[in-house]
């Protein structure tokens, strides 16, 4: 475990790495925080001594070792905006956006298993039909329409749920729903076909022949064995939320990390935005961790004692389950970190 | 020792000793293409403490059968029409919940490929015990002792240990020991064996009949033994239902039948073992493969094949009628078929052994 761990903190620096540097180039790239912070007839005088306060005089990469000193000490520069500490401000907005991503995933796995599994009881069935019906749609529609057409209806019409904000539970009942349409639509398929091809097994008459119930059959000795292309689609599109859901958060002004990494790329406030990426992706970093460790506790053939044809076998036979509708057009910032990596 | 194990039973079969009683049996799988019958009218006895054998080519129906006895046939598949009486009872008209009741107890059955009919994220002990805990209440503790018994009792070497072991850590026999087990494990009264020993090397095959052997001499379980291996039959088998495209055409006890088959099919079988009497000669083998389950003829259904045919198998289905003594064949002429002579070792063998 600890031989894993310490492999993958190493494979991760590399791109960690390239990451921050990425966005720290791309950043000031858009334009000079000047012609945002100063009144516009702000004499040159004052824009020196701006660029001087911030650093901005200095040529970028002297500003990057600069930045990599400070995060070296833990230090990741104050936001241009509020004078705050930038890691204070993305570690404030970021429980907001794991609590919505968490409630959206439960409730979308919850779902798409049962939903998925009874599809796949009777393939073809008029439940399946019904079921591959809306998993497609709701994995079609875009979440910016869902979200206005929501808010319209809902909260404007109907009146039933604040338009935005956090407080109370019916502040959180039209972001989850926007949410959860995409990972839901998306893992009930994969659930579906994995539990077809699982339930078809020659272990599955086995269990039956020992006189199992259909309940114990289905949830015991398919389930578990479809879970694993579960757990991989589920955890890319985990990480599509965790990256902070932009246009969702943006739309109910949910004070995520999402909403955070917008406004601040708008400000030009470099130091929270490098300080949102940072912190997602080492999140990613964690969830992917997280991800290989379920596949283990699922799977006994990848863990490090199966050796390494058993491991190979059953990622074969992972991939070749793994047959999701791409996940495109999350309207998110790019993915830092390579995702769902089964080997260490 | 099989003369011993047949010599108390053989001939005085009585009703008591019937465990499982198939008449009539026909099957039917839906297709696109319509409705098409794999096992047709299929009858036998099996009884207490002796083992049947289904002997047929791959796609006879034998596998069918034992799926139809055993309740386990795909969705596509049904029973269509005869019963499949376990002491008394027909499987057939059981409810799922009577039907999971017997599963285990009443009928255990063993799987034909032992390399993927274990489930591979659970651990063998937690398979084993499965059964224990399903029908005996079973806590987990009692089921993993049961486990480690029934592993002991199959020949799986550290049986403490291994208890814990995922199928992936296994060889091909020792699952296949393991299946053996599973189906065993409560002592059921009739035992399904499903081609044991066909996903396997020719040294673990001896192996895992000499288990089954053993198993079935210790519970005195009925055995129905699926397989196309006609030296397994002769080794094995006390009785013996000939299939060919989903009928039965020639059963009867395997000494009897072997010796002196009254059906062409069966006769083709038995010549088409090599033996010494034919050294330097070719083999022979039987011209023809056998029908499409779609296409099967309205007459004998063996027409297309057989060296004695004549215009009545083609106009008539044969029913099986008696040949001999417990012999039954579903020929026009099998008196044709027993006046040729048999050369083959296989039915020199069992002189020798009966003798």
């Amino acid at each position: 475990m600890l031989t894993y761990l310490r492999k993958r903190i190493i494979s991760s620096a590399v791109p960690l790495l390239v990451v921050v540097v990425g966005v720290f180039a791309l950043a000031r790239m858009t334009g000079n925080p000047a012609a945002l912070y100063l009144p516009l007839n702000a004499t040159e005088a004052m824009r020196e001594d701006f660029a001087i306060r911030n650093g901005l005089d200095q040529p970028i990469w002297v500003q990057m070792a600069q930045y990599f000193g400070g995060v070296l000490r833990f230090d990741f520069g104050t936001s241009m905006r509020t004078g705050e500490s930038a890691a204070d401000m993305a570690l404030r907005a970021f429980p907001a956006t794991l609590q919505l991503a968490g409630t959206t995933m439960l409730i979308a796995i919850v779902l798409a298993v049962i939903v998925g599994s009874a599809a796949a009881l009777n393939p073809n069935g008029i439940l399946d039909r019904f079921s591959s019906f809306v998993s497609m749609t709701a994995a079609s529609i875009p979440d910016f329409w869902l979200a206005i057409v929501g808010i319209w209806v809902f909260a404007i019409t109907l009146g039933w749920v604040p338009t935005s904000g956090v407080l109370g539970a019916a502040a959180w009942v039209l972001p989850v729903a926007t949410l959860v349409m995409r990972p839901f639509g998306t893992l009930v398929q994969v659930v579906r076909g994995a539990m077809v091809s699982s339930l078809s097994e020659p272990y599955i008459k086995l269990a039956r022949s020992k006189g199992a119930t259909q309940y114990r059959v289905v949830g015991a000795h398919a389930l578990r064995n479809a879970a694993a292309p579960g757990l991989t689609v589920a955890g890319d599109l985990t990480v599509g939320l965790v990256n902070g859901a932009v246009v969702v958060e943006t739309i109910f002004g949910w004070p995520g990390i999402g909403k955070l990494m917008i406004d601040s790329i708008l400000q030009r406030d470099f130091a929270v935005l490098q300080a949102c990426v940072l912190l997602t992706a080492i999140a990613i970093f964690v969830l992917n961790i997280l991800i290989d460790i379920g596949y283990a506790l699922l799977d006994p053939r990848v863990r490090p004692s199966a050796g390494a044809r058993g491991r190979r076998k059953a990622r074969n036979e992972h991939r070749g389950q793994n047959n999701t509708p791409a996940t495109t057009g999350t309207p998110t910032t790019s993915a830092p970190v390579p995702t769902a990596a089964i080997d260490a | 020792m099989m003369t011993e194990m047949r010599e108390p039973t053989a001939d005085k079969a009585t009703a008591n000793d019937t465990v499982l009683e198939v008449t009539g049996l026909d099957v039917d799988i839906r297709t696109p293409r319509g409705t098409v019958r794999v096992v047709s009218q299929v009858s036998f006895t099996a009884r207490r403490g002796r083992t049947l054998a289904l002997l047929g080519e791959s796609g006879c129906g034998k596998s069918m059968t034992a799926k139809a006895i055993a309740g386990l046939l795909d969705p596509v598949a049904s029973v269509s029409a005869g019963r499949a009486e376990l002491n008394g009872v027909d499987l057939n008209q059981m409810t799922a919940k009577q039907r999971r009741a017997v599963a285990g107890p009443g009928l255990g059955i063993v799987f034909q490929d032992a390399l993927t009919a274990l489930n591979p994220v659970y651990t063998i002990g937690a398979q084993l015990g499965e059964s224990f805990r399903i029908h005996r209440g079973a806590n987990k503790k009692q089921a993993k002792a049961e486990a480690i018994d029934l592993m002991r009792r199959v020949g799986i070497p550290e049986p403490e240990t291994r208890v814990n072991s995922y199928p992936h850590q296994f060889s091909g026999g020792m699952r296949q020991r393991i299946l053996i087990a599973m189906a065993v494990a409560l002592s059921p009264q009739l035992l399904i064996a499903d081609e044991p020993t066909t996903a396997l090397d020719v040294t673990v095959q001896a192996q895992i009949m000499a288990l089954l052997h053993k198993l079935r001499t210790e519970d005195h379980m009925a055995v129905v033994l699926i397989t196309h291996d006609l030296a397994v039959v002769a080794e094995e088998a006390d009785e013996v239902c000939v299939m060919y495209a989903g009928n039965v055409v020639e059963q009867g006890p395997v000494d009897t039948v072997f010796s002196n088959p009254t059906h062409p099919y069966t006769k083709g079988l038995l010549d088409s073992v090599p033996s010494d009497a034919q050294r330097g000669e070719g083999l022979s083998s039987i011209p023809g493969s056998p029908p499409e389950l779609n296409k099967i003829p309205s007459g004998c259904v063996y027409q297309e094949r057989c060296p004695l045919v004549s215009a009545i198998c083609r106009e008539e289905r044969p029913v099986l009628r008696e040949t001999g003594v417990a012999q039954r064949a579903a020929c026009h002429f099998s008196e044709k078929v027993s006046s040729a002579k048999v050369s083959t070792e296989l039915a020199n063998s069992f002189e020798e052994e009966n003798r």
